[in-house]
């Protein structure tokens, strides 16, 4: 038997970025916030030894625990779906912070471009550029409608950055430190581009230039460029997080109330109300129903989508139909790029999560697309994360994977060779999307969420032209041997590729076309707002956190609304 | 390398498996940062705190393999994939079986943080590992087939095989060749490919990369606090590594 608690006014699922955010926001605005977080409490003091790339980027110690939940897998409808049983493709979050914890930390605006790409497509190309088997829609807001929550979610986070794309959407405010620091590959990337006449900038990033208090009076450090951050936690407090930024200062007001080892299971609701969640102590055993005023599902895509399925609210996408809209628009990310050997050497094992440099010139529709048989393109950067010796193993093409010319040319190139790399944007496909597995369970007894994706011709049109533009640059900063990215043929949850998971559920203007109107808030129930990277329609060619932060802004603000006027917000 | 008795500076050179021709080349001195040889002919490896391998490292014993002879097996295959040569030590040298001993023992040999329930389909590649066994079981089973397959390929024990014909097994391995259960010999060997350069390259705390030889060749410096002072240089940084521990 569940044991019922006192009733709260928000209860938050998951503790990450935007359930930090959401806490943040509530709590000022005087709401008591439960947030229930499967994992454990973790910070900066946790990670003094955190420069352990075996643990930590090997064997993921900070990421989801897969022998409790994963996710199922196939290729296509035909195929049965099996269970994702190491983590590879996309490194899910658990624990204080989520993955925002472990995160790089380059956190970009979407173009205005992504948030009308249907009308602005059909506009230049004219309606059928794709076909009809792609769901391409707008956003149900513009950017200059997110441009405050852009503006705000940077400002909480500190970002360092320049003011030289010319590509960008229109900034109320410069960036609130400067850019990072330049070094010689950038330097020579930097040169590259503007001889290819493109346009180079910093990568906006959450890994602080410089000592800044945030507008919540959070103090965030200097990033000192340790080379250990991405699949790592900062041991000093100089990446922006949600545990060093949002959730203390929901801690602060007395009204935030932070519960670990509490995997919710369902979302419990009363006619078209939800009246709170069902939660499992992992720890205890023990059963708890946490009733509330306002259900916000902060757990990222995969269970986003799944609690809702689980508890079912809402209709779920059928692929054969069309109908339906829980689960449809699941979208990733793809990724051009080519690697580049080198004579000289560099210091590659120096770095920042989010050092780099990129050109939005073939991002969007920055470029000419009548000749192309794909829309949209991709951000193209060289970063420096800092590469370390058991994952980077670059040797030139030919050379056998293992034994004395693999060593040789592997331990030669390990500070000799380093790649350029675009995040390719990702168009939603009629047959990729999210649904309940039927054979695989979790370990509370509730079905995994089944995914069944696969690359589609404008992703593999897409790839071939960017990773081309890849090589352009490669050539010009003066590679000995340039090897563009081989072409893309089926999506391989195996190796790493991205944790930019994107859809299923879809924030929309109209509930034919998604699951959450633009306060992020339920469309069938009033009561109930969902935020993740789900929300969006399609991924755009960046890291999503920028977009999803502000997003969680605007979720956070519908929140606050909803407890004073009540109904629909749009 | 032992301290003990006369070995002589062409043994060594033997030994480590460098070429003596390559001296006279002059290859040798930039490719053996961080030995010495001393005056009476033997090696040590020196540390820039002064102590040397013989010192240091840590202790040679087993938690997972049962009998020398799997654990034989598994250094020569280890050895096989990433060897000594006039860069440096190879898996053996630098503890590498010992480091898989001692992973197979724990998290990693009964994949406790990974999904395990069945049912158990096969797949298809692009949906990854689909084995009901465990990692520990998996490199029992291949060592016990490598041994197998050694036996009927040369009628010979793999420890007594040549380096070639080793190769052709591992070879046979990686190409799936090999008919194991559960799992395929390719899994088996990108397993055993993976866990070699984990144990060249993690942190020493682990049980491999001894006294830090794997990163000194790589020209990585280990656990730094941090390169801001440096990162905007555009000289090449050689820095002496540092492990966990040595705060
Ligand atoms: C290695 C890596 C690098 C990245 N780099 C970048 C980058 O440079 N730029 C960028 O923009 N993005 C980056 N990302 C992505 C970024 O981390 C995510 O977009 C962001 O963290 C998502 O925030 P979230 O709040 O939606 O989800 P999360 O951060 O995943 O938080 C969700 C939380 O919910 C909890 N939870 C889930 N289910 C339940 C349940 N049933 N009950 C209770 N709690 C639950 C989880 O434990 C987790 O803590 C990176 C991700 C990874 C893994
Ligand atoms: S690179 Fe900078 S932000 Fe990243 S972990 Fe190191 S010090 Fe922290």
């Amino acid at each position: 038997m569940a044991t019922t608690l006192p009733s709260v006014d928000v209860v938050t699922v998951g503790v990450g970025w935007t359930g930090g955010i959401v806490a943040a926001e509530c709590s000022k605005a005087g709401l008591k916030v439960v947030g229930l977080e499967r994992g454990q409490k973790r910070g900066t003091e946790d990670f003094l030894s955190i420069h352990d790339e075996y643990r930590y980027a090997i064997r993921y110690d900070l990421m989801q625990n897969l022998s409790k939940e994963t996710v199922t897998f196939r290729n296509n409808r035909k195929m049965q779906a099996l269970p994702m049983r190491q983590l590879g493709s996309f490194l899910l979050g658990e624990g204080l912070g989520g993955a925002g914890t472990h995160w790089n930390g380059m956190t970009f605006r979407f173009l205005p471009y992504d948030f009308q790409i249907k009308t602005m497509t059909d506009e230049r190309y004219g309606a059928n550029k794709l076909g009809p088997d792609y769901l391409l829609q707008d956003w149900a807001l513009n950017y200059d409608q997110l441009e405050p929550y852009f503006d705000k979610f940077e400002k909480t986070l500190g970002i360092s950055g320049d003011d030289k794309n010319p590509f960008a959407g229109k900034r109320s405010s410069a960036y609130p430190t400067p850019p990072m620091k330049m070094t010689p590959m950038l330097q020579q990337f930097e040169k590259a581009t503007k001889n290819l006449k493109l346009s180079p900038y910093m990568v906006p990033s959450a890994n602080i230039s410089e000592v800044y208090k945030n507008p919540d009076g959070e103090t965030i450090n200097a990033c000192q460029y340790c080379g250990f951050c991405e699949r790592f936690g900062c041991e000093y407090g100089a990446k922006s997080s949600a545990e060093i930024t949002v959730v203390p200062t929901a801690l602060k007001t007395g009204n935030f109330d932070l519960r670990f080892n509490s995997n919710v299971v369902e979302i419990l609701k009363q006619g078209n109300k939800a009246t709170g969640v069902r939660y499992i102590d992992t720890v205890s055993g023990e059963e708890f129903i946490q009733p509330a005023n306002i259900v916000v599902l902060t757990s990222y895509v995969f269970n986003n989508a799944k609690l809702l399925m689980v508890s079912n609210i809402g209709q779920p996408y059928d692929p054969t139909t069309g109908k339906g809209t829980l689960g449809r628009n699941y979208c990733y990310q793809i990724l051009p790029g080519a690697s580049g050997f080198f004579d000289e050497q560099y210091n590659t094992f120096m770095g920042a999560g989010s050092l780099g440099m990129s050109i939005d010139d073939y991002n969007g529709d920055n470029f000419d697309h009548s000749e192309l048989d794909f829309i949209h393109g991709g951000n193209i950067a060289l970063t420096q994360t800092g590469t370390r010796p058991i994952s980077s193993n670059p040797t030139p093409p030919d050379t056998p994977t293992w034994g004395p010319e693999f060593k040789k040319q592997s331990i030669h190139y390990y500070t000799r060779s380093f790649g350029i790399g675009a995040q390719g944007a990702s168009m939603p496909h009629k047959e990729n999307y999210l649904s309940l597995d039927s054979n695989y369970k979790d370990a509370y007894g509730l079905p995994l969420i089944q995914l069944t994706y696969n690359f589609t011709d404008q992703d593999r049109a897409l790839h071939k032209f960017i990773s081309a533009r890849a090589a352009d640059i490669m050539k010009e900063m003066g590679a000995k041997t340039i090897v563009p990215n081989a072409e893309i043929t089926d999506y391989n949850i195996v190796p790493y590729q991205t944790t930019h998971n994107t859809g299923g559920t879809v924030m929309s203007s109209t509930p034919d076309k998604g699951v959450v109107n633009n306060y992020l808030q339920h469309w069938d129930i009033e009561n109930l707002f969902a935020i993740s990277a789900g929300s969006f329609a399609h991924n755009s060619g960046y890291n999503p956190t920028g977009t999803l932060g502000a997003l969680a802004y605007r979720c956070a603000e519908g929140v606050v609304k909803y407890s004073k006027s009540g109904g629909a917000l749009v | 390398m032992s301290a003990d008795n006369n070995v002589s500076r062409r043994d060594f050179l033997k030994t480590t498996g460098i070429a003596a021709g390559t001296l006279v080349g002059g290859g040798l001195i930039g490719g053996l940062v961080g030995y010495n040889i001393n005056g009476k002919g033997t090696a040590t490896i020196e540390h820039g705190n002064g102590t040397t391998s013989e010192a240091a490292g840590s202790p040679k014993a087993k938690m997972f393999f049962m009998n020398e002879r799997d654990f034989k097996i598994l250094s020569n295959a280890t050895e096989r994939i990433f060897p000594k040569d006039d860069l440096g030590p190879g898996a053996i040298d630098l503890d590498v079986p010992y480091f898989i001993d001692h992973q197979l023992a724990g998290q990693y040999g009964s994949n406790s943080k990974e999904y395990m329930q069945g049912p158990f389909g096969e797949g298809s590649p692009t949906q990854g590992y689909q084995s009901r066994l465990t990692r520990a079981e998996i490199f029992k089973q291949g060592i016990a087939k490598m041994e197998t397959e050694a036996q009927s390929r040369f009628k010979k024990s793999f420890n007594d095989l040549e380096g070639k014909q080793m190769d052709e097994i591992l070879t046979a391995f990686q190409k799936g060749d090999i008919q194991m259960s559960g799992v395929t010999s390719a899994f088996f060997f990108a397993l055993l490919r993976a866990a070699t350069l984990e144990g060249a390259y993690s942190d020493p705390l682990y049980g491999g990369n001894r006294n830090m030889e794997g990163w000194r060749m790589k020209g990585f410096p280990g656990h730094q606090m941090a390169y801001i002072t440096m990162i905007e240089d555009p000289k090449f940084q050689k820095i002496e590594p540092n492990q966990l521990g040595n705060h």
